[in-house]
């Protein structure tokens, strides 16, 4: 199972034009409660993903909304001229085929 | 609990993106005691701020603010628009005050307005600079005199007492240069004796518009209801609705850290905040915290010229050139920098090289290395001025357009372009030059207001 089909959104958005932020959002709090435990989303993944030091990244879990939330800088300030994402708005993708490890819930 | 006890409309998410009409009818029949919408986001990138323009267009914008206009002086209340323009500098403001007077005369309506500046000058900032008061956020770029004097705008943050200051002065609509988003809805609701931390909490969901709503398809508006330790949200949309679960996850929008919210006055702390269902689409908010700043700060922005920038765009079909396309475009690298040296020597220039159908959205964050089966090539030359970017990006187009490689034997043409002529200039190209603070004596001296009658 990847984390795309278990979570109802992964988003990237900028917070402000020196920061990324990506958040990870379930529907229900089994799918939540399962990638929690399961520790996959972690400094280290996304010091490896991001090609970051794990002292740049913030991870949070945030129970009331279900969600994971990582926050890191960006490479470049947004509108850089070497910037290729002015909003942020797709630097998610590589969370998206990350296996999670076994779930049941056949029907999803 | 009921001498504190405030409804607060947001028109829309971003002045210029639109609503529903009928939602904005539906939000008067609730009783709001004030409107306001936010205008401006750095999300769009430098450009605004340097120029002046706005993301959206005056017609999108005009649409929305005389909508907003003639509900406020209809319902007496008012109207609270923020970070004009989308950039929030001084001529974002005039842009967006001429729209409003316009929207004024062909209403027939009359009031009194105050406008915001915001916008600061390199000599007030230069000086707060050399004395210490600007502190970089991280992470910031290093900044000196040199860097604040390049910046053709310069604005600082707002928060409430600006527009507090304004309303208090009789303003009935009241238009801010840059602001926080989040204290065009706070500023009413601290003055009627909501607890800082539910006032903000409100704020922030509501400076979104309809963003927080399980299902949004559509911009549109939000209501809340303020009590002194509590709010309660809804949207007026009958097809949208608010639950638990979709405000809390709000908080985690545009923001780094989803509990600990920054404003001008102080930190929003949403760790023991309470959500729950009042019916099937209204949600209260309890538990919220606020931390006052042990020093007053004011957020600057402020954008400067890189350079000029000219693109050819080129797509590449041809399997045996992308299976050695870095190769390939290292030796077009290599080319292009000894005939554009030859062409402008001396002159700086800068070159970035995308790869779309490869990794032109994430660069060397990319994990799949393998190009599709065709590549769009973006190759931008960034130099002083348009006419020599331009210049270069023509060498470089006609190196790149016959470079060879070793499996063909003979002249080739490598460049699909879609458009002639083939180089597009794209104009001045701006970036952020701070992610500081600058500490204030007090929060309402940065800003200028300027009042005004207007009479239709």
């Amino acid at each position: 199972m990847t984390l795309g089909r278990l979570a109802k959104l992964i988003r990237s958005k900028n917070a402000g034009p020196f920061v990324l932020t990506i958040d990870i959002m379930f529907d229900n709090p089994e799918a939540f409660e399962h990638v929690v435990a399961s520790g996959i989303i972690n400094k280290r993944l996304v010091a490896e993903l991001y090609g970051l030091d794990e002292e740049a990244i913030d991870v949070y879990v945030v129970r009331a909304a279900y969600a994971l939330k990582v926050s890191m800088p960006r490479p470049i300030p947004s509108g850089g001229i070497s910037d290729s994402d002015i909003f942020g708005g797709q630097q998610y993708a590589p969370l998206v085929e990350l296996e999670v490890p076994a779930w049941n819930e056949d029907d999803r | 609990m009921s001498d504190a006890f405030v409804r607060a409309y947001a028109g829309t998410g971003m002045l210029g993106s639109g609503f529903v009409p009928a939602s904005l009818e539906t939000a008067l029949s609730w009783k709001p005691d004030f409107i306001a919408c936010d205008g401006g986001s750095t999300d769009g990138g430098p450009s605004y701020l340097a120029t002046g323009r706005s993301m959206f267009g005056a017609e999108s914008t005009k649409r929305d603010l005389k909508a907003l206009l003639a509900a406020s002086r209809q319902a007496k209340i008012p109207l609270v628009i923020g970070s004009a323009g989308t950039g929030g500098g001084d001529r974002n403001l005039a842009w967006l005050r001429d729209l409003l007077l316009q929207a004024a005369r062909e209403l027939g309506v009359s009031f009194r307005l105050a406008c915001i500046s915001s916008q600061q000058t390199p000599d007030a900032v230069v000086a707060a600079w050399q004395a210490g008061r600007v502190t970089p956020l991280q992470p910031a770029p290093n900044i000196d005199e040199a860097a604040i004097r390049e910046c053709d705008a310069i604005v600082g943050m707002m928060g409430t007492e600006p527009i507090t200051a304004a309303l208090e002065q009789g303003a009935d609509v009241v238009l801010c240069g840059r602001a926080s988003d989040a204290a065009l809805f706070a500023a009413i609701p601290l003055l009627r004796g909501v607890s800082p931390g539910i006032a903000w909490h409100a704020a922030k969901v509501l400076e979104c518009g309809a963003a927080a709503v399980t299902h949004r398809t559509t911009p549109d508006g939000m209501f809340a209801t303020l009590e002194r330790d509590a709010f309660t949200i809804a949207p007026p949309n009958p097809s949208y609705r608010c639950t638990p679960l979709s405000v809390a996850a709000h908080s985690l929008y545009e923001n780094a850290d989803p509990f600990k919210l920054r404003e001008p006055p102080g930190v929003v702390d949403l760790t023991t905040s309470s959500y729950e269902a009042v019916d099937e689409r209204t949600v209260r908010v309890t538990g919220t915290n606020f931390e006052p700043a042990s020093r007053s700060t004011i957020k600057l922005e402020g954008a400067a010229l890189t350079g000029y920038r000219s693109m050819v765009l080129g797509g590449i079909r041809d399997p045996f050139i992308l299976r050695q396309l870095d190769d390939w475009l290292a030796r077009v690298r290599e080319a292009a920098a000894t005939r554009i040296a030859a062409s402008f020597p001396g002159m700086p220039y800068e070159l970035v090289i995308r790869t779309y159908g490869r990794d032109g959205v994430m660069g060397a964050r990319e994990p799949h290395r393998e190009p599709a089966h065709e590549v769009l090539v973006a190759f931008e030359v960034t130099a002083a001025d348009q006419e020599s970017a331009h210049a270069m990006a023509d060498d470089l187009r006609h190196i790149a357009l016959h470079f060879p490689i070793p499996e063909w034997h003979g002249l080739i043409t490598v460049l699909a372009h879609a458009h002639s002529p083939a180089v597009i200039d794209l104009g001045p190209s701006y970036r952020f030059v701070f992610h500081h603070v600058m500490t204030v004596d007090d929060l309402l001296e940065p800003f200028t207001l300027n009042f005004e009658m207007v009479n239709s």
